[in-house]
């Protein structure tokens, strides 16, 4: 299997890596030269093999519904990059159809 | 074609998700407060603000709300499930993935039943599954000019994900589905189910295809929607803008669509088709969660009782009508009053009046919930109790109600401190009867001579000179053995 | 150079017993950092330092002991800790520009209980950005020297609390293990370094890697103070659903005989193209133990060689997941833009270096629509395969396995530059954290003056059995380890 330069785009995009065009063909040599070294797993008879699942199995610790929490140590306004009023601030995003989790944020 | 011509041709397929807040004291994965309305970001800890090296710890009783949701909605609980990292970007999403359940849920193979057909036959909505999942936070767009502004005290509060299957066919049968998950909610509960806050959320998957088609057509999802009669509106308008689509030889596009409740109108959201690629996998912070047979059953057995099996004992133990039981057992909170005062009174049927009428009056009339009556059920069933054995009159009941209301006093303390008490001592009586008589002499010789319908005259002389408070059941009878002995 | 090291065994005895008081071993400690730290051969191990709070700490356990505090295993210890562990006074960057000043507003457990017992933290290790490599080489605050040798890498991704422990600046220090970032640098720097059982020790507070595969690890210049570390800081945590409660016994060895036991010697570590140096001293610490009373038997390990394969798909996929939370909103670096997206980006390409870059590109592939399956889903269940040849082994009647930690002794800079060779390092590694068992890299000797490592991996929660092993080869070849 090999990947495209597209899908190199594609994925940088999902990751929100900002990757300047003039870089994409290494990037795109090195990823493939990668997952060539992957193609041996393909080889491996799975069949009926259960995918590893957490480490453990004994199944997962539970919690109290109580507090308190693990508490700052400083504020979270003197370290977040903007804050006004306590609200986080990051670029406006203006119409509703933006906050649809699916959206091109 | 006009909108019935439309209708006429095609039918509605609908399928629900809804998103519920469980109603405990902190979120999912830590414990911060869940308190509604908190100063900005002061519900948070380095779990929910994603910093680096914070890890999720996942609340037991979010566990037991979820597991009681997925049985009261009458899904197979499985014993082993995996919770799912589902992976986007959003400011108000902190780690960049919410913790979901993706193909190993906690439930599925559920189902609702949400009234009946015209012909009688029980309309049945299949529920896919239930899965739990963590809210993200809040985005405020028209705070400040040139930023979106972020809330996080949201962020990571236990929710349950319903799904139900595409069984519902037109939008009063979503409503009613939904007005019927929201009485199971509540009587399961699990949650406030609260849609102003934000406890309770739609998005409705719809389809239109000819009458008669047993496949389905596209879908597209529609969101945005804050009440259930948005849901119903909405999902009214996107059916026929399918329709439409479809009679033009078009195709529908499978879309997100948001609802405008202020222009009643849906609107395609902006993300492009195919750009969102979730990339779930199993998370790795959270071994399974593995549940016992024996512990699920211990909370079926700690499952309140659900609407349903609510409505057959009230038919059956009150005899109540089924209006009466419609009304009473809408709200949980009201059937359980009702039953409290019918328990303590023991007739059922006269409880349900009281409760029907006086209380829901009362209530409407303040605005208030009944959990916020001063008047107790146990209270309400003395006055019952005392108009029964005579001890008030109906009229003075009311008022001695009214001032229950406002005080939260007992009935026995405020009629006797108002004078309302029946007088039912016959000594006294007769000092009343004997005025009454000498005042209308005649009305009472022709009652004598066997003109019974004057006895309301003198029984109403009595009251009035009694000040309401002759019990008018015993004066009758004096009068009448009187009128018979002389 | 100032007051020579000494172990945490003895140093925590003489503080405790009053022969010194911990500030000044902290002071010792604070000036052979500087030492090692100037001139031109600096080795760029530390890269936060704290000598107020260092010595404040010191004082405050000189007076609980002054006060009659007496159980302080750790008492007046100086510790280094790798970068990607949260501290409250220092910064925890993770070699990384995205969060060079961040300072973590809370503590990891592990940081936690090692205050608790009397240690004292001096300063930060480098790192890999993300601890993502095998020589430190990609650290935002450039690469940390091998002390043995100032022109060769220290090993990676821990090479700055690595190199921090061989050259003598702490006796202990924490790294933390994702493929065999602490074995690998302990192998190339001549020192012991431990991965335990994964849900051994609390992650709470170390910035994930790969969750799944992650787990702080410990550096010693002997296997008895690896041991003393390994047990403060072990055990189970609420905050980590992933620690487990499984008892900690006391790890350190009190005997060397390992009469009626068997090592394992799995032929997939000693391939034909192992380096005939590293084989040779193999064989010598392999005979080592026999001496000891052990019994070596050749095993087969057969899914090996799938085991990097596994890991760079595996590993990837969690990072690309893990790393999403830098965009710039909440903490760390931002790269200020009008439109969010843009701020994303920017932030992201700006924040992260060349390696971390691709492996989030090959971690969302792995994970993305159409390739979900081919990838991350079998490279699981071939997982599950490398995991099931350490059980069949294990159930057969044999204790623990010895191998090489690594392929070659430290390699020059610069001198791995296709990246895929450069994941073959963790080769003999990656299978452990693959598994989730414990292992353990101790000196076994060195080729043209360079350290080589040999590892001892046992069943999972068995720390007692690899130390007891380790320990044993550690006496057993005496002088020999450093020649
Ligand atoms: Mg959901
Ligand atoms: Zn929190």
């Amino acid at each position: 299997m090999a990947v495209s330069k597209d899908e190199v785009m594609h994925v940088a995009g999902l990751a929100r890596l900002g990757v300047e065009a003039e870089r994409v063909p290494q990037l795109v040599a090195e990823l493939n030269s990668i997952l060539a070294h992957m193609d041996v797993l393909q080889r491996v008879n799975v069949e009926r093999v259960q995918a590893a699942e957490g480490v453990g199995g004994l199944g997962m610790p539970l919690r109290p519904d109580e507090g308190p929490a693990v508490a700052l140590d400083r504020p979270l306004s003197s370290f977040a990059p903007e804050i006004r009023d306590g609200l986080l601030l990051v670029p406006r995003l203006d119409t509703h159809g933006d906050s649809d989790p699916e959206g091109e944020a | 074609m006009t909108a019935p011509e439309l209708l006429e041709k095609y039918e509605m397929v609908v399928g629900l998700e809804v998103h519920v807040q469980l109603s405990t004291k902190t979120k999912a994965f830590c414990p911060c407060s869940t308190q509604f309305a908190a100063p900005p970001n002061s519900n948070t800890c380095p779990v929910c603000l994603a910093l680096p090296g914070a890890l999720p710890v996942l609340n037991e009783k979010a566990v037991q709300l979820a597991v009681r949701t997925a049985l009261a909605l009458g899904c197979k609980v499985h014993e082993v499930s995996v919770f799912a990292r589902k992976n986007y970007f959003y400011p108000d999403l902190p780690k960049g993935y919410q913790i979901s359940q993706f193909d190993r849920p906690l439930a599925t193979e559920g189902h609702l039943e949400i009234g009946s057909a015209p012909d009688g036959t029980p309309l049945r909505v299949g529920i896919t599954r239930v899965h739990m999942e963590e809210d993200a936070g809040k985005s405020i767009h028209d705070r400040f000019t040139a930023a979106t502004a972020i809330d996080l005290n949201r962020a990571g509060v236990p929710l349950v994900e319903i799904v139900s299957e595409p069984d519902m066919r037109s939008s009063a049968e979503a409503g009613a589905y939904l007005r019927t998950l929201k009485q199971v909610l509540e009587y399961a509960e699990v949650s406030d189910v609260n849609m102003e806050e934000g406890s309770l959320r739609v998005d409705a998957n719809v389809s239109a295809r000819l009458r008669g088609e047993t496949k389905l057509g596209t879908k597209t999802e529609v969101k945005n929607m804050n009440s259930f009669s948005g849901v119903e509106r909405a999902l009214e308008v996107e059916f026929l803008r399918q329709c439409e689509v479809l009679e033009r030889d078009e195709r529908v596009v499978q879309q997100t669509m948001l609802w405008d409740g202020v222009r009643r109108e849906v609107r395609p959201a902006r993300a492009k088709e195919g750009s969102h690629d979730y990339r779930y996998f199993p998370e790795p912070d959270l071994p399974p969660l593995v549940l016992t047979t024996e512990w699920i059953e211990t909370q079926r057995e700690a499952l309140p009782e659900l609407p349903a099996a609510r409505r057959e004992r009230f038919s059956e133990k009150y005899r109540l009508s089924d209006y009466d039981i419609d009304v009473l057992t809408s709200d949980r909170a009201l059937a359980n009053y009702f039953e409290e005062v019918a328990l303590a009174h023991g007739d059922g049927k006269t409880a349900a009046n009281w409760v029907m009428g006086e209380v829901r009056a009362a209530i409407n009339a303040r605005g208030v919930s009944i959990g916020s009556l001063r008047m107790r059920p146990a209270d309400l069933a003395r006055l019952l109790d005392m108009i029964r054995d005579s001890l008030v009159s109906n009229a003075a009941a009311k008022t001695v109600f009214a001032l229950m209301l406002e005080s939260g006093e007992q009935p026995e303390a405020i009629a006797k401190a108002e004078g309302l008490l029946q007088v039912s001592d016959d000594s006294q009586l007769a000092g009343w009867l004997d005025e009454a008589i000498a005042k209308h002499a005649s009305e009472w010789e022709r009652l004598r001579a066997g003109e019974r319908k004057l006895t309301g005259v003198l029984v109403g002389a009595v009251m009035k000179l009694s000040g309401g408070r002759a019990d008018p059941k015993r004066v009758n009878q004096m009068l009448s053995e009187r009128a018979s002995v002389s | 150079m100032s007051a020579k090291l000494e172990s945490a065994v003895s140093t925590a005895v003489r503080v405790l017993g009053g022969d010194v008081r911990a500030a000044e071993v902290t002071s010792a400690a604070l000036a052979r950092m500087d030492a090692v730290e100037s001139g031109d051969g600096a080795l760029n191990a530390i890269v936060w330092r704290d000598e107020d709070g260092a010595l404040q700490q010191a004082g405050a356990v000189d007076v609980s002991i002054a006060g009659g505090e007496d159980a302080l295993p750790l008492a007046g210890v100086p510790v280094v800790v790798k970068d990607n562990i949260a501290t409250l006074r220092m910064p925890t960057a993770c070699g990384s520009r995205i969060l060079e000043n961040y300072v973590s507003p809370f503590e990891a457990s592990v940081v936690r209980r090692l205050r608790a017992a009397g240690a004292v933290i001096v300063g930060k290790g480098n790192m890999d950005e993300f601890a993502m490599g095998s020589s430190t080489e990609h650290s935002a605050f450039g690469p940390t020297r091998n002390p043995v040798d100032i022109t060769r890498v220290p090993g990676g991704s821990s090479g700055g609390s690595a190199a921090a422990v061989a050259a003598g600046v702490v006796p202990i220090a924490l790294g933390s293990e994702t493929g065999g970032s602490v074995r690998q640098p302990a192998s190339f720097c001549g020192i012991v370094g431990v991965k335990p059982t994964y849900g051994r020790v609390s992650r709470f507070g170390l910035v994930a890697f790969a969750s799944s595969l992650d787990q702080v690890g410990v550096f010693g210049r002997n296997v008895q103070d690896a041991a003393l570390a390994l047990e403060v800081i072990a055990g189970a945590d609420s905050n980590d659903a992933t620690s487990s409660d499984v008892m900690v016994d006391s790890l350190r060895a009190s005997e060397d005989d390992l009469s009626g036991m068997v090592i394992g010697k799995p032929r997939e570590y000693f391939p034909e193209s192992l380096a005939p140096s590293v084989r040779e001293k193999c064989d010598r610490a392999l005979d080592a133990l026999r001496s000891r009373g052990a019994e070596i038997r050749d095993v087969s390990l057969p899914h090996t060689e799938l085991a990097v394969p596994v890991y760079y798909i595996v590993a990837p996929a969690e990072a690309s997941s893990n790393l999403a939370r830098f965009d710039g909103v909440r903490y760390g670096m931002r790269v200020s833009k009008p439109a969010l997206r843009d701020m994303y980006e920017a932030t992201r390409s700006q924040g992260f270096g060349p390696e971390v870059t691709r492996r989030i590109l090959l971690g969302t592939y792995v994970l993305s629509a159409g390739y979900y399956d081919a990838y991350y889903r079998r490279a699981q269940q071939v997982r599950a395969l490398i995991a099931q040849d350490f059980t069949d082994v294990f159930s057969g009647g044999v204790d623990a396995l010895f191998t090489p930690t690594t392929p070659s002794p430290a390699f020059a800079f610069g001198e791995r530059s296709d990246p895929y060779e450069m994941y073959l390092n963790d080769i003999f590694t990656a299978t452990a954290n693959l598994a989730g068992i414990p292992g353990i890299s101790v000196p076994i000797g060195r080729v043209n003056g360079l350290p080589v490592g040999g590892q001892i991996l046992a069943p999972h929660f068995e720390e007692t059995t690899m130390f007891k092993v380790a320990h044993a080869l550690e006496t057993a070849l005496g002088e020999e380890a450093v020649r």
